[in-house]
């Protein structure tokens, strides 16, 4: 089959690479008709993220068709069409018996990498570098999804992939990032990042009754569709304006309820503390570069939380703790616990509630997926959402 | 106290490198911030090269002042001393940041210990399944290999006596008997080799209620002398080079056997191989009967 392959910092290249097998009973291998490029597939591309391996197949937001079920899958058969979730999740283990699905305690068979770098290890996730399992990705003809029996989702034939296909992350990641706002009634919403999980944090805090939502970025045709077609209230442009000052001057002084960081560990920042954090990460005494955290923090009113929706890796320095300490700031954060989501998403998709289809700007062939990733990373042609049709 | 410090010594000639050093960044940041910005990766912007062309401003100063000092020997040593001690601190804090986040990222072992007769691995993990049914499974030695990767078998000679075989170097195997020495059902299990036997272990598995129906929590301690010449190199092997590593492994897999009924298996398991799909599946699934 194709596959869409990483070979090291900005490099990807569409190869011929074995079918995939089931190799448990409890796997499925899916037919991929529409998988995406994720903000986070730049930071593999970028290289920023430990433990890839030249050759590893990228791609973690895929749906397709089932094609092969192992004898453990009771609920799906050959013919159906799903969406498949970017964590995998047994199922079975405290963590999933708690819906925390992202945090599975089964699913990484490498989790000794990941627990050298954060103590413990979350779920595996598809084509996501080896120490979150080192599975073979979705950018791809075919995929092996493990766990079939709990991650899958099936989806009525009268929605289009476009409406559908982000269910697998960035509409649960930006919803789940609004719900850990806890928006109350005249809420408040600042979004850091108008990418696609910052667009559908937007429209996410508005399903969740957020009175207004303020949304920052630097791009003016990204501002623009978080205006638009996300139903932004205000953006601000931080390369134009102050952003603690203009948020102060939005909300009566009082700062916003709630900060969404929909940016993570790339974030770009003007002047010297910009040029600090890119000298500490090239430099590797800081692996990723807070600029847009840190503002949130110190932008949010008092009393009020940060969620963290974008990824970071490693470590990063000057983090205002002492904002979050004496201000009593709540942070949340975490991968997203897909399987929680799909069910009532998919629901309000059907209902007409959200079409989560607007992000979408360019759709290519799983050939193109190399010129897709050097036309999001490098926003040119107003790349928002790239869909690749395998 | 006046200390004469002769020229040409390491701390001058530091001082005068650091000086010719200022001087040619600052040169640089002032004279092609742009060209600067690039090399470290920073963005080019106007901001960007008015903070550079600032910093560039000040490490001439730096340089000047290192360089221009009167060869007075006193202060020439406080002010070398004071330049190479900075630089020290900078280059200093620069390493202990890499160092402390390397150790923060390592993982200790629960406990490994050269004891006098060898060495002494512990290592614990928490099942979401009934401790009848976890220990049950432990209990019969012929599942163990399902999970232990570097065993091949165990063989149930009778109720208490078991003979396990473990993959050696280079497709040798090696082969000892064991007994267990203690039972009490759904408590613990020890178990001790056999006098004579080539590898010679013995340890315990303890289980327990984990609290709030979280399961069983589980504890293996493990004592094993390794035996001199080849077979030591292959028991060193059998371990690896950090056995409590090899088990913690070992207990992660029972857990995913016990919790979802199969082992989960990657298609990138090391960083030797890429996670792609492999063109024919290597090796035989470990699949164990377990009731779900």
């Amino acid at each position: 089959m194709k596959a869409n392959c990483w070979h090291g910092t900005g490099r990807v290249r569409v190869e011929d690479v074995p079918d995939p097998t089931i190799l448990n009973p409890r796997d499925a291998i899916v037919r991929i008709t529409s998988t995406a490029i994720c903000g986070s597939d730049l930071h593999l591309y970028n290289g920023l993220i430990p433990t890839m391996r030249s050759g590893d197949v990228l791609g973690h937001e895929f749906m397709g068709e089932i094609v092969e079920v192992g004898g453990g899958v009771g609920n799906l058969s050959v013919g159906d069409r799903v969406v498949v979730p970017f964590p995998i999740a047994c199922g079975n283990c405290l963590q999933c018996e708690r819906e925390l699905f992202s945090l599975c305690e089964n699913s990484n068979p490498n989790a000794w990498m990941a627990e050298k770098m954060w103590g413990y290890s979350p779920s595996g996730i598809f084509g996501y570098s080896h120490m979150l399992g080192g599975y073979a990705g979705g950018q791809a003809q075919y995929a092996r999804v493990p766990f079939a029996d709990v991650g899958p989702i099936k989806v009525p034939e009268n929605l289009t992939d476009e409406q559908v296909l982000f269910l697998s992350d960035i509409f649960p990641t930006g919803y789940m990032a609004a719900e850990n706002c806890n928006i109350q009634p005249g809420d408040v919403i600042a979004v850091w990042g108008c990418g696609p999980v910052g667009q559908l944090a937007i429209k996410s805090a508005y399903l969740l009754g957020a009175e207004r939502v303020i949304a920052i970025d630097r791009f003016p045709y990204r501002l623009r569709i978080a205006r638009e077609r996300a139903g932004a209230a205000e953006t601000i442009n931080y390369e134009e304006c102050d952003v603690r000052e203009t948020l102060r001057d939005l909300t009566g002084g009082r700062g916003p309820d709630a900060c969404i960081d929909a940016v993570g560990m790339e974030g770009h920042a003007p002047g010297v503390w910009g040029a600090y954090d890119k000298v500490k990460q090239s430099m590797m005494l800081e692996s990723d570069r807070p600029p847009a955290l840190r503002q949130a923090i110190l932008a949010c009113r008092s009393g009020g939380t940060v969620s963290v929706a974008g990824v970071y890796g490693g470590f990063v320095d000057k983090f205002p703790i002492g904002a979050i300490v004496n201000r009593a700031l709540t942070l949340k954060s975490g991968q997203t616990h897909v399987q929680r989501y799909t069910r009532p998403l998919l629901d309000r998709i059907q209902k007409g509630e959200v079409d989560p289809s607007f992000i979408i700007t360019h759709t290519m062939s799983l050939d193109e997926a190399p010129a897709g990733y050097e036309m999001f990373l490098n926003k040119e042609d107003e790349c928002l959402k790239v869909v690749l049709k395998a | 106290m006046h200390r004469y410090q002769r020229p040409g010594t390491s701390v001058e000639r530091l001082a005068t490198s650091l000086g010719y050093f200022s001087i040619g960044l600052g040169l640089a940041e002032l004279l092609a911030p742009g060209a600067m910005a690039r090399l470290i990766g920073i963005d080019d912007g106007s901001q960007q090269r008015r903070t550079l062309r600032a910093f560039g401003a000040r490490e001439l100063a730096n340089g000047a002042a290192i360089l221009g000092a009167p060869q007075d020997a006193n202060w020439l040593w406080s002010r070398a001393a004071r330049v190479s001690a900075a630089a020290a601190a900078v280059a200093g804090v620069a390493a202990l940041d890499l160092y402390s986040a390397r150790q923060l990222q390592q993982r200790r072992a629960l406990s490994r210990r050269e004891t006098r007769s060898g060495v002494l691995v512990e290592e614990t993990t928490t099942v979401n399944r009934p401790v009848e049914q976890v220990y049950a499974f432990w209990r019969r030695l012929e599942n163990l290999p399902g999970f232990m990767r570097h065993l091949e078998s165990v063989e149930q000679l009778d109720d208490r006596h078991s003979r396990w075989r473990a993959k050696g170097p280079a497709g040798t195997s090696v082969s000892w008997d064991a007994e267990i020495v203690e039972e009490r059902e759904n408590e613990a299990l020890s178990w001790c080799s056999l006098e004579g036997s080539r590898v010679r272990n013995r340890g315990t598995v303890a289980f327990g209620h984990a609290p709030g129906a979280r399961g069983t929590e589980l504890r293996v301690t493990m004592e094993y002398a390794p035996p001199a010449g080849s077979i030591g190199r292959g028991l060193a092997w059998l371990f690896g080079e950090e056995p409590s590593q090899q088990i913690h492994e070992d207990l992660h897999r029972f857990k995913q056997l016990l919790e979802t009924g199969e082992i989960s298996r990657s298609d990138g398991p090391s960083l030797r191989r890429p996670a792609r799909p492999r063109g024919t599946v290597a090796g035989k699934p470990r699949l164990a009967e377990v009731r779900r």
